[in-house]
């Protein structure tokens, strides 16, 4: 039987889901001895016709996104939307909250017809996208288990429950109590074990929302810590952005 | 030898092993060089634009989003530009930490860049996958480096691809005493592999190339600069950080959608090659002893020899940060937290100036006294070599043409030069408003 062939390609993104990628080191390897690798740009020369699997990280920000993100689609079996920027269009969605002129003004001044872009989406918002692997960046050891399951043409179920489960196993001390609105409660799980608050910080969000979140209940606990919806909505716009786009629509 | 063809055109789409989206243009007619271009095609993301409104909190968090290679180093320069706005003086033990940071984030790049994007060229393959098979040493040894990087950088701020840990003025959690006298020895018992690395590149021969151009960097009186310092060029400019836009001369071209810089010249270059050759008497010992067995002298005017600068750097950051930690060691780590509140009514102008991998980096932002950020300015590395790559472009396609290359081998050499900037094309893309309102 032919090998599997992969491809991780990049839109509008930083491309430190790709690097995530590199950074499975040594594991990569039995990887590479099951798949070839049609296509990586970032790493190694070369392209070809078909894909079994592409890894697309980055947002629609373009027209030329749009044309790139539907001539993967056409050519690859299995769409793999990687990172926060592919899945929930990531922190470029902040950009749709402020006039689209006004922000190509503000960066390219006069010369601003030179660079024509679209409000921010994600992958899904224009094509059939397969399977998601949340995070800003991703997590490379989920990175390794759905293209494990993928390999061996199993289904990768992705974790439903928030980043306080985690959270509470790795015995953090809650931010709230500290007083730091941590997104924490509504966030996808999946991170560990770079979880945010184990490295002192609060969870901003990158993983999106869980599919079913307790809204009520997290309302409840920024409204007892006093926090206004303005600030609650900043909090949120940092990666969730595409969620209030969402709601609007 | 083949003679030099009087046409010639070449367009190379989507250069590899480079970070981002980039071509190269060339057009010669009857021996004349008509265009020469190097075309940024990455998609514009008004990372600026996306400031304004952010809380000084956040602004790290955002633009560490630039770049996944050198999340680091925009996180250490965002905090550095917040920091001055905020009017914080940072602890000798937050500086000490920072700087280990900076220097896993430089060994990370560096390596990354000369062991899987450069190395493929000079065996003849496209990538670093068929070299697992023939030289597995090299590759497994350039696995154990990178690793090792991230994982220094995993142990003080998180994780590398973006760091978690750091903020203005410190740090939200601290290495016990225990876990850093263990990463000393971890990144100590890697001493071997770094020499390794030397010799492999000491017989690697670079492609024959030569052309001066101005030369930028930091200059910090008391160290070889990455963290802070004075911009200086290697044709006598000099200005404090406040003041980089009078070096630093910003413009718009169609065919890229990152901006140009130049100072005086038509182009300066910025990167591993303009810090030696600027500041190559402050190099650790250790590097002084990697750049004589590679041969490399300052000053040095071929591009190719960046790729030999950035193990020379690799040396001289493996080095420091031992000696960083040592020091860290010796006072042991105190239990410091950073601020919690925004100066109370402070209005602030900032700017944090940093030598990331590729060169140097400005985060310049504004904020209300309420600690919203109003206005902001980033002034990427790549931005700064577009204009030198385009200069070594005119110089470099007479001499292939001249020594009678064909027009594949022309296209290779001259990917192969891009690729010695270690170009981070999305990065580059955040381009910048020059005047605050």
């Amino acid at each position: 039987m032919a090998k599997p062939i992969l491809c991780i390609e990049s839109l509008s993104c930083c491309e430190g889901c790709g690097l995530q990628i590199l950074n499975c080191e040594t594991d990569l390897l039995p990887i590479f001895a099951k798949a070839d690798v049609g296509r990586f740009r970032e790493g190694s020369d070369g392209d070809v016709d078909h894909y079994t699997v592409a890894f697309v990280e980055g947002s629609i920000v373009t027209p030329h996104d749009l044309s790139r993100i539907q001539e993967l689609r056409a050519k690859t079996d299995i769409l793999v939307a990687l990172g926060a920027c592919a899945t929930i269009g990531g922190v470029n969605v902040i950009k749709n909250f402020q006039d689209p002129d006004d922000v190509a003004k503000y960066v390219y001044g006069d010369k601003r017809t030179w660079f024509p872009h679209i409000p921010a989406r994600p992958l899904k918002a224009e094509v059939k996208v397969d399977v998601e692997i949340h995070g800003c960046p991703i997590n490379p050891q989920e990175f390794l288990a759905v293209t494990k399951c993928l390999l061996m043409g199993k289904a990768y179920r992705q974790p439903n429950y928030p980043v306080c489960v985690p959270c509470k196993l790795a015995d953090n001390v809650c931010l709230w109590h500290k007083g730091v609105p941590c997104l924490g409660v509504v966030t996808r799980a999946g991170c560990e074990p770079y979880l945010c608050p184990s490295a002192g910080h609060k969870c901003i969000g990158c993983r999106g929302l869980v599919d079913k979140p307790n809204t009520q209940a997290a309302k409840d606990v920024m409204a007892e810590f006093g926090l206004t919806v303005e600030d609650v909505l900043r909090e949120f716009r940092l990666f969730q952005g595409i969620y209030d786009e969402v709601s609007k629509a | 030898m083949a003679k030099a063809s009087k046409t010639l055109d070449v367009r190379v789409d989507y250069v590899t092993r480079v970070e981002g989206h980039g071509n190269i243009v060339v057009r010669v007619e009857d021996g004349q060089l008509v265009e020469c271009k190097m075309e940024i095609t990455e998609s514009p993301r008004f990372f600026e634009a996306m400031l304004r409104g952010r809380s000084w909190k956040d602004a790290m968090f955002l633009t560490t989003r630039i770049c996944g290679i050198c999340a680091c180093g925009h996180g250490t320069a965002s905090l550095k530009a917040t920091e001055d706005a905020m009017g914080l003086r940072l602890s000798e033990q937050t500086l000490r930490l920072r700087k280990i940071v900076l220097h896993a984030e430089q060994l990370q790049s560096h390596w990354l860049h000369v062991y899987f994007l450069v190395a493929p060229d000079f065996f003849g393959v496209p990538s670093v996958i068929p070299l697992a098979a023939t030289h597995t040493d090299v590759v497994l040894r350039a696995m154990r480096l990178k690793r090792l990087a991230n994982y220094v950088c995993e142990c003080l701020v998180g994780r590398h691809v973006h760091p978690i840990s750091m903020v203005p003025g410190g740090y939200m959690k601290l290495p016990s005493v225990a876990a850093l006298r263990d990463l000393r020895k971890h990144v100590a018992d890697h001493e071997p592999d770094v020499w390794a690395t030397v010799d492999l590149f000491a017989g690697l021969k670079m492609p024959e190339f030569s052309r001066e151009t101005e030369y930028e960097s930091l200059r910090d009186p008391s160290e070889y600069a990455f963290y802070g310092g004075d911009l200086v060029t290697s044709d006598g400019a000099k200005a404090r950080p406040k003041d980089y836009q009078t070096i630093i001369h910003e413009s718009i071209v169609q065919h890229s959608s990152a901006k140009h810089v130049r100072n005086k010249r038509e182009s300066l270059m910025v990167g591993s090659l303009a810090r030696f050759n600027n500041n190559s008497k402050q190099l650790h010992p250790k590097a002084k002893e990697a750049a004589a067995k590679l041969g490399l002298a300052a000053p040095n005017f071929n591009t190719f020899h960046n790729n030999t600068a950035q193990v020379v750097e690799s040396v001289h950051c493996f080095y420091e940060t031992l000696r960083l930690m040592d020091e860290l060691l010796a006072g042991g780590i105190q239990d410091e937290k950073p601020p919690m509140q925004w100066p109370k009514g402070k209005k602030g102008w900032g700017v944090g100036l940093t030598e990331v991998p590729r060169g140097t980096l400005v985060h310049n932002y504004e904020y209300d006294e309420t600690g919203v950020v109003t206005g902001a300015n980033l002034v990427i590395p790549t931005n700064q070599n577009l204009a030198n790559i385009e200069a070594d472009f005119r110089a470099y396609v007479p001499q292939l043409m001249k020594e009678g290359r064909s027009r594949q081998e022309i296209a290779h050499a001259l990917e192969m030069l891009v690729r010695a900037y270690d170009p981070c094309i999305s990065c580059s893309t955040h381009l910048v408003r020059v005047e605050f309102k």
